[in-house]
């Protein structure tokens, strides 16, 4: 066990746990962030996706202690109220079916948007790849992008 | 129009709002956030029926009862409510139901028919609940109840000028009497059902608030996660838990039978391996890592089986098995000998785990001779019965909360995980959550069985069908529905079933049996068409012309599970809109496919290009026959994520065995459609004839992989074997190599 102290949605907290726990198992279980969803725990499926230092980044490949001073954003610190353009985007769309992937979606649609405010649809589907949809709402997905990145396009 | 009560399911609330037992039943409304943000919830709430109460401000909760895994009944059903209450759709919020036998029938997700089968006892809920709320405010105005009329949440009486909220007369409306027979809207006066509303749990799900079953959490709670063995046909042996049990973290390891008695076992009790080690502890992470830690000594008990073994014995079976014959109609023996031309093809498709991306979980407290269960479970009922029976406690000392399910597919009509965290809880004597990783997932399935069908047709002189010959064999099931089209079609038919035992667990898998047939029969077809020389939308249509007009079989149109009519429909409206005019249009190839399962009718025509000889789906056209659209949008939503789920799991998806080992753990292995590989447009369309609405979580998919086999066959070649992406991959490879 040891004591790693976090930045998490702004705020500064200390967790005391073993260095190798991923990132995502600490905001799930150690600090009750439980937006940040369980898929498959080799970075392969994106529904643990969140932002470091900006940066989409699966968080359950992530050892906490490799975590440092980044800033850790999750999805309910992406806005206070629901009111980020990608959320209000996946609103009007009305993205989900299950729903269980979609915070991953959400958090990764954000930083590509960061990165990339005007993304081709060709950027956005490769921007999206790592991002599995059960359901299958990819075309609603790229949709509601289109939507956020400012377009009516 | 006046409809008969169904007093199984308005009994209860007939004895508590009569006896006067449940009335003013209030408490704070300030525990339950508001789901919007400018809805003010009520002080006080009173209950009417079981799927809905009021506050005093006139604000409806309208309790949900079936699970929900994505299907979007959460949405569609309280709709369905509140159409018939008629209340102000922005006044309403939404609660999951919990499992309640005595209020509700049918807590199930599973066919397709929550919608179909909960149509008329959603409506008389709500239309029940007005009237109530009619009488009670017509004792309040002291006027005849005939005089009143309601508008979105309020009762007019016109002649005096006078109103009142639903929230006015609510706690008066609780102690009426239930009405024997209630009015119930005509179609054409709908005003919620029929319109585009958002998902419930829509703000919820994006802001990330904890919904669905792995996101609960009970003081006191213990994660637990199993190890189960490594292969089919093998069986726990013994353990030594030593290093894991001093593993940081780990409160306990032991072996658990989660078996349910036989008596209280039913379809939904499947699990090949119900002997297991259970480790639990503190947090996820460190059950995890100590699972590894668990030094287990497995022991064979029946067959290695590998996939290559299940093709050859299926292939067999097909060439020589001794078969049931499920239909037959006319001489299909003398039709093939004299047929002027013999089509016959087989098709294939691998075994398929459902991969909900939420991985099976569910919370368990059993203590002090109760159990309360709370997770995501398609089958609430099955799940307590089997509970009840193992824990060895009475029924109604289980209770079972239903969470938002991270998708269901299928899988989770089988509670296997429910009972065993049931059984762990027990054990532990603690709250705990069982978790299973995604490899545990995956390799423990209840698997769509791989099948293989072969399929022959016989074409006279004309070119006409004049036999059709079905001979399906899969793994514990054949695939075969004898009477679906074309049975009544052709004038001499024959379904013949085989299957295979296996110690592979299978199930159903979203559209089971129809996910695979469609692809075979619509693929078929398609081609029987082409050596016909016919526009493969023209010959379906003959076909079901004769089934419509002149049905073949013993039953005539009785004996065939579809409606022709129906099912023409949809094709010439997916014609109509698709603007079809053949196999190709310009650089575009196009194939079409129609299917009817679960109730409702599905025919797609899709456009393909090609890249690099690699096909890409451009375009999608769906047109559905599913009665009355409840929620306009949902359906749109529902229809497109079965095109991409049957499209994704026709390409890419498979799941093999080697020696009774999956081949495929984890997302590395086992392909998932993503999402540069989803169409790049759908277009669905819905008939509009006003029938009683049926399912629509199913019946996009089965037919999608047909009309994508079908476009590529019309620009490059036809595929017989699911999935699709290694053929086709060949496919590339000749081009390239010359």
């Amino acid at each position: 066990m040891a004591t790693f102290t976090l930045k998490v949605n702004g705020v500064s907290t200390e967790v005391d746990v073993d260095p190798d726990t991923p990132l995502l198992w600490v905001l799930r279980d150690h600090l009750d962030l439980r937006g940040t969803k369980f898929g498959c725990g080799i970075a392969q499926c994106g529904a643990c996706t969140v932002h470091l230092d900006g940066a989409a980044t699966r968080s359950c490949a992530v050892p906490v202690s490799v975590v440092g001073a980044k800033s850790v954003t999750t999805i309910e610190g992406l806005s206070a109220e629901g009111t980020h353009p990608v959320q209000q985007a996946w609103l009007e769309h009305d993205v989900p079916q299950c729903g269980y992937c979609q915070a991953g979606q959400i958090m990764n649609a954000a930083a590509l948007l960061a990165q990339n405010p005007s993304p081709t649809d060709d950027e956005i589907e490769q921007g999206m790849r790592g991002n599995i949809c059960r359901c299958g709402t990819y075309v609603r997905i790229r949709a509601a992008i289109r939507s956020a990145a400012g377009g009516s396009r | 129009m006046s409809v008969k009560m169904q007093r199984r399911t308005f009994i209860k609330a007939s004895t508590v709002a009569g006896g006067g037992l449940m009335l003013g039943f209030n408490w704070l409304a300030g525990c339950r956030p508001a789901s919007d943000a400018a809805l003010v919830m009520p002080e006080s709430w009173t209950n009417i029926n079981a799927f809905l109460k009021i506050g005093e401000n006139g604000v409806v909760t309208i309790f949900s009862p079936n699970p929900e895994i994505g299907q979007n009944v959460k949405t569609s059903m309280p709709m369905i409510v509140a159409e018939e209450l008629d209340v102000d759709w922005a006044q309403v919020v939404v609660e999951q139901a919990p499992l309640d036998t005595d209020n509700y029938t049918r807590q199930l997700a599973g066919g397709s028919q929550s919608i179909r089968r909960g149509w008329e006892s959603l409506r008389m809920a709500g239309a029940t609940a007005r009237r109530m709320l009619l009488e009670a405010a017509a004792g309040q105005l002291e006027v005849d109840v005939d005089e009143l009329t309601t508008d979105r949440g309020t009762i007019t009486h016109a002649a005096s000028r006078r109103s009142l909220g639903y929230g006015d007369v609510a706690t008066a409306a609780a102690s009426m009497a239930v009405p024997e027979t209630v009015e119930l809207k005509d179609v054409s006066d709908f005003r919620i059902i029929g319109t585009g509303r958002r998902n419930v749990d829509g703000k919820s799900i994006v802001t990330g608030q904890p919904l669905f079953g792995l996101d609960v959490v009970r003081e006191g709670m213990l994660i637990a996660m199993i190890i189960h063995p490594p292969a089919f046909g093998m069986r726990l042996k013994s353990f030594d838990a030593a290093d894991a049990l001093a593993a940081p973290g780990i409160v306990d390891v032991f072996s658990v039978d989660a078996a349910p008695p036989q008596d209280s076992r039913s379809w939904s009790d499947v699990n090949a391996f119900p002997e297991l080690v259970a480790v639990v502890g503190r947090s996820t992470w460190e059950v995890m890592k100590a699972k590894k830690l668990v030094d287990v000594t497995w022991e064979k008990v029946s067959a290695s089986e590998s996939s290559g073994e299940h093709e050859a014995d299926l292939e067999e079976l097909l060439r020589s098995g001794s078969a049931r014959r499920a239909r037959q109609d006319g001489d299909p023996d003398r039709a093939f000998r004299t047929a002027a031309t013999v089509v016959e093809r087989t098709y294939s498709a691998p075994f398929l785990a459902h991969n909900t991306l939420e991985p099976m979980n569910f919370f368990a407290d059993v203590r002090d001779g109760q159990a309360t269960l709370i997770g995501p479970i398609q089958t609430p009922e099955y799940l307590r019965r089997s509970v009840a029976g193992i824990l060895g406690l009475p029924e109604n000392k289980v209770t079972v909360e239903m969470t938002r399910m991270g998708g269901g597919f299928g899988r989770r009509l089988y509670g296997n995980f429910g009972v065993e965290a049931a059984v762990i809880s027990q054990k532990v004597g603690a709250p705990v959550k069982l978790v299973y990783s995604r490899e545990d997932d995956m390799t423990q399935g209840t698997y769509r069985p791989s099948y293989k069908v072969t399929l022959r047709a016989a074409l006279d002189d004309n070119n006409t069908l004049t036999g059709f010959h079905v001979r399906g064999a899969g793994i514990r099931e054949s695939p075969v529905f004898a009477n679906r089209f074309p049975a009544g079609a052709v004038d001499n038919y024959l379904a013949e079933t085989l299957s295979l035992d296996s110690n592979v667990s299978t199930g159903a898998w979203r559209a089971p049996r129809s996910n695979f047939m469609a692809f075979a029969e619509q693929a078929f077809l398609d081609e029987v068409a082409e050596v016909a020389g016919k526009d493969p939308i023209e010959f379906r249509l003959d076909l079901f012309a004769r089934a419509d007009v002149d049905p073949v079989g013993k039953d005539g149109k009785e004996g065939n599970d579809y409606d022709p009519d129906r099912y023409a429909g949809v094709l010439r409206l997916v014609r109509e809109r698709s603007g079809w005019t053949g196999r190709r249009q310009g650089n575009l190839y196009r194939g079409v496919s129609a299917y009817y399962c679960h109730n409702s009718y599905v025919a797609q025509v899709v456009d393909v290009s090609f890249v690099d000889d690699q096909p890409k789906i451009e375009k999608v056209w769906c047109a559905v026959d599913c009665g009355i659209v409840v929620n306009t949008d949902g359906a749109r939503n529902q229809a497109e994520g079965g095109i991409v789920d049957g499209i994704g799991h026709a390409m890419f998806s498979s799941l093999t065995l080697r020696d009774g080992v999956p081949e495929q753990r984890n997302f590395d292995r086992y392909r998932l459609i993503r999402n540069p590989e989803a169409p790049k447009e759908i277009e669905v369309f819905f008939v509009e004839n006003g029938i009683d609405p049926t399912g629509l979580g199913e019946p996009t998919l089965p037919p999608i992989a047909a009309a994508v086999a079908n476009a590529i066959a019309a620009g490059s070649q036809r595929l017989y074997r699911q999935p699709f992406a290694p053929e086709l991959a060949a496919l590339e490879v000749r081009a390239s190599d010359g």
